[in-house]
């Protein structure tokens, strides 16, 4: 029985299925990183992510277009960005407060439109939603196992890699960039510079918010396709977990998600074996506390060790003054 | 010719109805050092920002070469030539010096930041005006006086011709305050204007070639420097003879209150900050500790008042153990404690006065009866401090961040003196109050030694440590480095010395006196 597990873990198809899985992860994750390091998190990554897939598949299915609604998908989740953006920063409301009635209200106002329009309320099953290519990259799909991990997924899998390296260019080597980690650090000194600070927080909200209907959109359009209430099933949560696991890095950012996908698509291999449905689905989640107990008690492990050579050191140096 | 900047009669009058300048008209010729000096709440800061257009003004008039301006924002200040450098650093900590000199305007190669143009720029700005900074180095990883020099960089490349700079000495070492001169001096010859803004008369005799006096929103007068006496200068800030020397009794030197031995500290990110500290205070003697602030001071303050847990070593007060317990525990082993952050960890502000004066005693008789708080008794207990201490105020039923900073600060000092304790931990007793209630705090201070209180003085304004202290130690990096058996005998160089780590005494020659 664990044989199967083990056999079913160490396939280039599991591999595959990893970066299947952590892709709704790592495009929230990213956009949860540019919000988090401009000082404004975006709380509402889950909601985001529920009403873009909630708006992806019923627009391509009334349009039969699936980039219209790709395209409607994403300017639903700015638009539901730009909202938080608006009660935080031009109305002083609370971030965090905010950013929950904003999860809340997805999940809510998703699963009540779908009843509108579906008469369902579990899932819309009953339209005929699009999904996005999958993408066969011409020679490596002929080579044995890279071309089962790296070939055929779906454009929003290879979007996460391209965009973790975009979003690491831009915030360590433009200049729009280095702003937004300077009003995210010491917002008085960037205003003292003449950096508009609430306008960079609003841009960085508004891209997190594309970042994050991606995410939603890969749920909907590609890893299923149709819309699920509830689908996103706190993944907008795990991937600020990401954030910090990967200590505000895109790349750092990128590995937590995977890890995280990881241990979720260890808990679907699990499903198989004779193991109480709900232990096994709880992986991912514990996977997660689990990641940032180790994270933390390693850094401060790191900060007494720096602390020792740092001491050892200055020692050394006394002695010799001394000498 | 007209004057480079001139300020006419300019009033500023915030929401709150407080009146910061009342009519002052200020002037500053081109290529002078221009030391602009008062007590705290003069209104000397609040007028530098109305001219760097951080505040507008209620009313006045400001000119620049003749021609009249108005400034909506900083940036106006900045395109006419026109820089501060505030008391607290506008820096970004984690990004280099170099990107943090650039920051806002930099230098761009298809799009991206460049970052050697930017290296090369820091370069060029530090040869040119003798601002020595290590432009590859992350802020965090810098001292005060190289991230002061940034800031004076940062502004002279948004092309400033009139540099501001406020209080830039207060974090300073003796030394670093003779680097920051000479840089001042060649700012000036390469034709820039300088307003410095102290009120370290010392500074303004040394520095300056005209000094403007503020007191209570107005000008009091400008003068030419070399003409002005530092007692004619304090007599015109505070409007009154002020004793700039304190005079104290001869030390009556008790037993040992405060035994620290071997204390070392580990702040949570790593950080060595204590590396086995020792030392003794006796009853009836000020031991005051010199330093540059960030050597561990804070620490030190806070591992022996309970606020902070202590990694290693021992600390008794009068044979009680005090490290590591709550601080009411150290409260009731006979600790008192003028927290060097006020707002933060001397008072509960939404509180009234009254009940920031029993915070340290409520739980005890005669404020205690029973399950609850006597009420009157705490009314009495209040009048009664407000009175000796002078605090001025409607009534002690008033929220304690309706006063002013003096007053908040005799709130403090009442409730700590009252408590009477074998030993007071005084940090930073007089920062961002004026000279008058400077005066009183120090009077206050000499008065518990001379009652046979045992004082630990930390301070960051040099002058006061020394005249304060019986005995002085300095720290630097976390440890002792120097101790002066009398404090009255050494001089400023000298302990700069070892404020800098340039000077250090070895274990032995200190252990006798420590």
């Amino acid at each position: 029985m664990w044989e199967l597990v083990l056999k079913g873990i160490f396939s280039a198809l599991f591999v595959a299925s990893v970066l299947r899985i952590s892709t709704p992860l790592i495009l929230p994750a990213l956009g949860g990183l540019i919000s988090e390091l401009s000082g404004a998190t975006n709380i509402a990554l889950e909601g985001i992510m529920l009403v873009a897939a909630f708006t992806g598949v019923v627009i391509s299915a009334y349009t039969q277009n699936v980039w219209l609604g790709v395209i409607a998908g994403i300017l639903s989740g700015v638009l539901v960005a730009a909202f938080l953006a608006y009660f935080h920063l031009y109305l002083g409301a609370d971030l965090f407060l905010s950013g929950i009635a904003i999860n809340i209200m997805a999940t809510g106002g998703t699963i009540f439109l779908l009843y509108v329009l579906t008469g369902d309320k579990g899932s819309s099953s009953t339209l005929a939603s699009k999904a996005v290519p999958v993408v066969n990259i011409p020679v490596v799909k002929d080579i044995p196992v890279v071309g089962t991990i790296l070939s055929g997924h779906n454009i929003f899998t290879y979007l996460a890699f391209i965009l973790t390296w975009l979003v690491s260019v831009y915030l360590y080597r433009t200049p729009q960039g280095v702003h937004l980690r300077a009003v995210g650090e010491n917002p008085e000194a960037a205003a003292s510079l003449g950096l508009n600070v609430r306008r960079i927080r609003l841009g960085a909200l508004l891209l997190s918010g594309v970042l994050a209907s991606l995410g939603g959109l890969n749920l909907s359009m590609a890893y299923l396709t149709l819309f699920q209430r509830e689908m996103t099933a706190g993944r907008g949560f795990i991937a600020l977990a990401a954030v910090f696991l990967g200590g505000r890095t895109p790349w750092g950012t990128l590995i937590a998600a995977i890890l995280f996908g990881f241990f979720d698509a260890l808990s679907n291999q699990l499903g198989s074996l004779a193991i109480p449905s709900q232990w096994v689905q709880m992986i991912p989640y514990a996977a997660t506390v689990l990641a940032l107990v180790v994270y933390s008690v390693r850094q401060r492990a790191q900060a007494i060790e720096r602390a020792r050579r740092f001491q050892e050191k200055h020692l050394a140096e006394t002695h010799a003054a001394g000498d | 010719m007209a004057a480079l900047v001139e300020m006419d009669n300019i009033v500023k009058i915030y929401p709150n109805g407080v009146v910061a300048n009342d009519g002052v008209s200020f002037s500053v010729e081109r290529g002078e050092i221009h030391a602009l000096v008062g007590e705290n709440g003069a209104g000397k800061t609040t007028l530098m920002k109305i001219l760097y257009g951080e505040e507008r003004p209620t009313s006045g008039v400001i000119r620049i070469n003749g021609n009249s301006v108005h400034f909506h924002s900083p940036q106006d200040a900045i395109r006419l030539g026109i820089g501060m450098v505030h008391q607290n650093f506008m820096q970004i900590p984690s990004l280099t010096v170099a990107e943090n000199i650039v920051l806002g305007k930099e230098p761009t190669r298809r799009g991206l930041l460049d970052r050697k143009a930017a290296i090369q720029i820091t370069e060029e700005l530090s040869r040119q005006y003798g601002l020595k900074v290590d432009p590859e180095a992350t802020i965090e990883s810098v001292n005060v006086g190289m991230r002061q020099r940034v800031e004076i960089l940062k502004i002279l490349y948004r092309g400033a011709q009139i540099l501001i700079l406020d209080e830039p000495t207060a974090v300073l070492t003796p030394q670093e305050t003779t680097e920051l001169f000479k840089s001042i001096r060649t700012l000036v010859k390469q034709g820039k204007t300088v307003i410095f803004i102290t009120h370290k008369l010392r500074e303004v005799k040394e520095i300056s070639d005209r000094v403007t006096v503020m007191r209570g929103g107005r000008v009091m007068g400008t003068l030419l420097t070399h003409e002005a006496t530092r007692e004619g200068l304090a007599r015109m800030m505070v409007g009154r003879d002020v004793f700039l020397e304190v005079s104290k009794p001869p030390q009556v030197r008790g037993e040992k209150v405060l035994e620290v031995c071997d204390l070392t500290y580990v702040s949570e990110t790593g950080r060595q900050v204590l590396r086995g500290v020792s030392f003794n205070v006796y009853a009836g003697e000020i031991l005051g500790v010199a330093g540059v602030e960030g050597n561990g001071q804070t620490e030190l303050v806070e591992v022996l008042t309970g606020l902070r847990p202590a990694t290693g070593g021992e600390a008794r007060v009068l044979g009680t153990p005090i490290l590591n317990r709550t601080p009411r525990a150290v409260r009731l082993a006979g600790v008192a404690h003028i927290p060097e952050d006020r707002l933060t960890n001397g008072l509960a502000l939404q509180a009234t006065i009254n009940e920031n004066l029993i915070v340290d005693r409520y739980f005890r008789p005669p404020f205690r009866r029973g399950w609850f708080i006597d009420n009157n008794e705490v009314r009495r207990h209040g009048q009664q401090l407000i009175e000796i201490f002078d605090i001025r105020t409607p009534g002690g039923e008033v929220p304690v961040a309706s006063l002013s900073g003096g007053n908040m600060q005799k709130v403090i000092l009442a409730r700590e003196f009252s408590s009477q304790p074998q030993l007071l931990i005084a940090a930073q007793p007089t920062r961002g109050v004026d000279v008058g209630a400077t005066e009183f705090i120090r009077e206050q201070l000499v008065e518990q030694r001379n009652r046979g209180t045992a004082v630990l003085l930390v301070s960051a304004d040099l002058a006061e440590v020394m005249s304060l202290s019986d005995r002085l130690v300095v720290m630097y990096e976390g440890q002792i480095t120097g101790v002066f058996p009398e404090a009255a005998k050494a001089t400023e160089e000298e302990i700069g010395y070892y404020m800098l780590g340039v000077k250090r005494q070895s274990p032995e020659e200190m252990e006798a006196y420590l």
